[in-house]
């Protein structure tokens, strides 16, 4: 009846889990109270579970993405902690059947549902919004992607209370990840989690690059697109192109797992070295993916800040594709170890090189645009400027391990770990939290408190200094990753001062809450009525805050780059806008909730191998979106004097500012 | 907690950390040649970027201040966005690092390639290297011997080793002596090292390989031709041998086994290893009579 779940699969005698559950557990009880008591369920429901304004649920995706770096996070402090401990003949106080656990979810999590969850809804917030238009082309696949990234995240935190994570490393290599070596469900909640999610990425990609290829505004070609717009470009291309080999691969290792094929097996012919390619085919693409939204973010600060158009536009927008698509031919720098010729270690350190050639000409454009502005040291600014000075240093060790003898000593080593850290926190984390910062008050129409925000960015630039330069040296030092404890003592002082580092950047994480509460709490005194706080340049800020449904009254006709910029220059004669008509906005729909319900039972079912449940997720899931086809209304008609009156509204706040 | 960070400040974990790198067990303290050849790369390659690396850092953070909105001093350009000569610097200089390091990519994967034998006038010795759940077994064809957990080798002498997996994946890597390289079930990889001073190294695993990972670490120890010599002659005396039955209780998973020496080792063993794809050599259940026949 219920497959292989059992009883057994509660961890009841294991107290770290069993607490983190019980927590967890009385946390959702409490919040879900919380909604019930105040009867907050409908608003809810009605302005945000159903929502398929790209704006709301650019805003769910990133508070989703918030709430999973606590998750991620705290797998990561409790690694530092043990490896601070675990030297010599101490053990520590995770066992390796649960440490595996740890730094595989810890991975697995940072990257699918904190960077990719972020940058996704970044994206969807500020995209429509940046192009001029009211929406991304497909609003209720919007909605749908989003769900199923949620549902892809609920499975992996099931993992925690029922049954267990992979113990297999974040990209589950074969054979350790096949049947013969994991038997348990472990692996199975990673691969049908990020299917799920993965499926959600891929459509996200899809709505998002159709939206900025076929929906902009007026004018608006693609050399008057802003650089961010560039960059969620070339990521959502490497999402549309990437995503069905990450979704291919795991359906092959499922195969092997499932129903005994033997394409990645030691045994009856299967070739883990095949999975290996496959994985990094995705994988190197997927850290480009990440990456290039955050410098699209970077972009739009340092323009914004400096008080400058970002100098050398039609560089910025070569090197930003040149990345995307160099970025598909270097997967092989993951694995020079694995025995291939020196010809082809030596074509791919190359290959992988030269992505540096376009990465350092948008440093040095960035540094060009910061030359003769006018810079303000704002919150975001600071994020920005943290990051060139930490990523060159990422840069460039990720340049030295390129050198494929080099990689020959540092693979796989702490150095590697720093190595990856260094680019993924100085690089998309700071992206993240610039562009959060910077574009909150687009969202919500009250700024953040300036100086907790400062604050946060200190505590994670000196934490990350902190916590990542003692893992270079530990890496020259011969220490490799994935150690659950190690035998020389002189590494335990390295290992406790980057134990020190993520603490610093707990404290930043603190503070990011506290920063949301107390400018949340004290938000009548930030509030910006004119829908352009820091001065900017692009047509986001040439509408209130936060933005109707409808995004634009009129949609703007664009004449050249940073387009509200050269707007505000221009004498603005207030009047009645003529020829406003009514306009559509998408229906609310509850197609993503209930598809993403369904597929969290398909998913958690086949986990543990109870088919019955199974056909009724599946078939549940077809269901609703069969049902779905059948509805005929699908949008709902803003009138011209709701539209007029906002528009009224918003212009008298522009003047009198 | 804070208590850690305040105990060691940081410029003196710093300088502590890197000292430790220079003279402990690292890959900045190498013992042979490979390994001396990849930490002169490590440190060209690196020499070359900081030449750009930190003045763009400086550069950031003193454009960054000098044009502060408060300095009267600033001269503004608020409308400047473009320069030709400016863009032409900007992509020669990363074009012209790459090429250059790109030269030292081409040139360094050929000459260290693992595969390529060593420049030696000493015979080479033969090790053939199987990583099994958790813990390394060596072969020594030419002695016809075998350890587990321990590798001894002749100074000054290079070291053709023959690499494959009992089970998962691994990667065989002695930091001090240089290169690593993976070992996979129903594959040969192949790995030419030479230690040019005596002394005891540390060897590992640097590919996670399950739950007694972390213990896989075994000695490496350099000795003289003639300790060698002894070693070996001590070794063919009163150890068991390593044949076929032996090997697969080896090969059943067991974390932190103490070394262990076979004083004789079946002929073909490595190649029977790498046929059997990481399957186990006897099967545990009795082998059924018609292996021809398809049960069904």
């Amino acid at each position: 009846m219920f497959g292989k779940l059992t009883w057994d699969a509660i961890p009841l005698n294991e107290p770290i889990p069993l607490i983190t559950v019980g927590v967890l557990i009385v946390g959702v009880l409490g919040i879900l109270t919380l909604i019930t008591v105040k009867g907050w369920w409908p608003y809810l429901w009605r302005e945000w579970i159903t929502s398929t304004d790209h704006k709301r649920i650019g805003v769910m995706y990133v508070i989703l993405a918030l709430v999973m770096l606590l998750r991620g996070f705290a797998d990561a402090i409790m690694m530092r902690a043990q490896l601070a401990l675990a030297a010599g003949h101490a053990t520590g106080f995770l066992p390796p059947e649960h440490y595996n656990q740890i730094f595989s979810a810890h991975g697995t999590i940072m990257i699918f549902f904190v960077g990719m969850t972020f940058v996704v809804g970044l994206m969807n917030f500020v995209l429509p919004l940046q192009l001029g238009v009211r929406d991304v082309a497909f609003p209720v696949l919007n909605s749908v992607s989003f769900w199923l990234t949620a549902a892809g995240v609920l499975l992996v935190n099931v993992s925690l209370g029922i049954g267990e994570f992979a113990k297999t490393g974040w990209l589950a290599y074969p054979p350790l990840s096949e049947l013969a070596y994991s038997p348990g469900v472990g692996v199975d909640y990673y691969l049908w989690s990020l299917q799920i999610s993965g499926l959600g990425t891929l459509l996200s990609g899809i709505n998002l690059t159709t939206t900025i290829l076929k929906l902009r505004a007026p004018g608006m070609g693609y050399g008057r697109m802003p650089v961010f717009c560039w960059t969620a470009l070339a990521s959502n291309l490497l999402i549309v192109a990437a995503f069905p080999i990450l979704t291919a691969t795991f359906a092959m290792l499922l195969l092997d797992r499932y129903v005994g094929f033997h394409f990645f097996t030691n045994d009856g012919g299967g070739n883990p070295m095949m999975y290996i390619n496959l994985i990094w085919s995705w994988g190197h693409p997927e850290v480009y993916i990440l990456i290039l939204p955050a410098f699209g973010v970077f972009s739009e600060v340092i323009a914004t800040f400096s008080g400058k158009p970002l100098f050398g536009y039609r560089s910025m927008v070569i090197a930003t594709m040149a990345i995307c698509v160099l970025s598909f031919m270097v997967w092989l720098h993951h694995f020079f170890t694995m025995g291939a010729g020196a010809n082809v270690n030596a074509f791919f350190g190359i290959a992988t090189m030269i992505i540096a050639v376009p990465t350092g000409v948008k440093i040095f454009n960035w540094l060009f645009t910061l030359y003769g502005g006018s810079v303000r040291f704002t919150a975001p600014l600071h994020w920005a400027i943290g990051f060139i000075v930490t990523f060159v240093i990422g840069g460039m060790t990720g340049v030295l391990m390129a050198i494929p003898p080099a990689d020959f000593v540092l693979h796989n080593s702490l150095f590697l770990i720093a190595h990856f850290h260094n680019v993924i926190i100085g690089g998309v984390i700071f992206g993240a939290m610039a562009g959060y910062t910077y574009w909150f008050p687009k969202a919500f129409g009250f700024r953040l408190h300036e100086g907790l925000g400062k604050a946060v960015f200190w505590c994670w630039f000196i934490g990350f200094y902190l916590a990542f330069m003692p893992l270079y040296v530990l890496g020259l030092m011969g220490a490799t990753r994935r150690m659950q404890h190690y035998a020389d003592p002189t590494w335990q002082p390295l290992m406790q001062l980057a134990l020190g580092g993520a603490v610093i950047i707990l404290i930043g994480i603190l503070l990011t809450i506290v920063q949301l509460v107390v400018s949340i709490r004290t938000r009548e005194r930030r509030r910006d009525l004119t829908g352009d706080p820091w001065n900017g340049r692009t047509l986001e800020w040439s509408i209130s805050s936060p933005p109707p449904a409808w995004n634009f009254a009129l949609l703007p006709n664009v004449a050249g780059p940073d387009a509200f910029w050269k707007a505000k220059s221009r004498t603005v004669v207030p009047g009645s806008e003529p020829g406003l008509v009514p306009l559509a906005v998408p229906k609310n729909t509850p197609l993503g909730f209930f598809v993403a319900f369904f597929m969290v039972i398909l998913g958690f079912s086949l986990i543990w191998h109870i088919w019955w449940l199974a056909v009724v997720g599946l078939l549940g899931a077809i269901a609703v979106c069969l049902r779905h086809t059948f509805r005929t209304e699908l949008e709902d008609y803003v009138p011209v004097t709701m539209i007029a009156e906002h528009e009224r509204a918003h212009r008298a706040h522009v003047i009198r500012a | 907690m804070t208590n850690i960070s305040q105990r060691y400040g940081l410029p003196s974990a710093f300088a502590a950390g890197t000292l430790l790198a220079g003279c402990s067990s690292g890959v900045l303290n190498p013992q042979g040649p490979v390994g001396a050849d990849e930490k002169i790369i490590l440190f060209d390659a690196t020499t070359i970027m900081l030449a750009v690396v930190i003045p763009v850092i400086i550069g950031t953070l003193a454009f960054a201040w000098w044009f502060r909105t408060g300095n009267r001093r600033a001269r503004r350009l608020p409308d400047w966005e473009y320069s030709g000569r400016i863009e032409f610097v900007t992509w020669s200089i990363p074009a012209m690092i790459v090429i250059f390091l790109g030269g030292i990519a081409w040139i360094g994967s050929h000459d260290l390639d693992p595969h390529k034998a060593l420049a030696s006038s000493v015979q080479p010795v033969e090790i053939e290297v199987i990583s099994l759940d958790w813990k390394w077994v060596f072969i020594y064809p030419q002695e016809q011997l075998a350890t587990v957990n321990q590798l001894v080798i002749p100074v000054n002498t290079p070291i053709h080793f023959k690499l494959t997996s009992g089970s998962v994946m691994n990667s065989f890597f002695v930091p001090q002596l240089g290169s690593q390289i993976y070992t996979m079930a129903g594959m040969t990889t192949q790995l030419n090292l030479l230690a040019s001073r005596a002394g005891t190294y540390t060897g590992l695993s640097a590919q996670f390989s399950g739950d007694g990972f972390s213990d896989m670490r075994f000695d490496v120890r350099a000795v003289s031709e003639e300790e060698y010599k002894a070693w070996v002659a001590s070794t063919h005396v009163g150890t068991e041998p390593l044949d076929v039955v032996r090997y697969t209780h080896l090969a059943a998973p067991s974390r932190d086994d103490a070394p262990a020496a076979f004083g004789h080792v079946s002929v073909g063993l490595f190649e029977s290893i790498v046929r059997s794809h990481g399957a186990p050599l006897i099967s545990s259940s009795p082998p059924s009579a018609s292996t021809n026949g398809r049960p069904l």
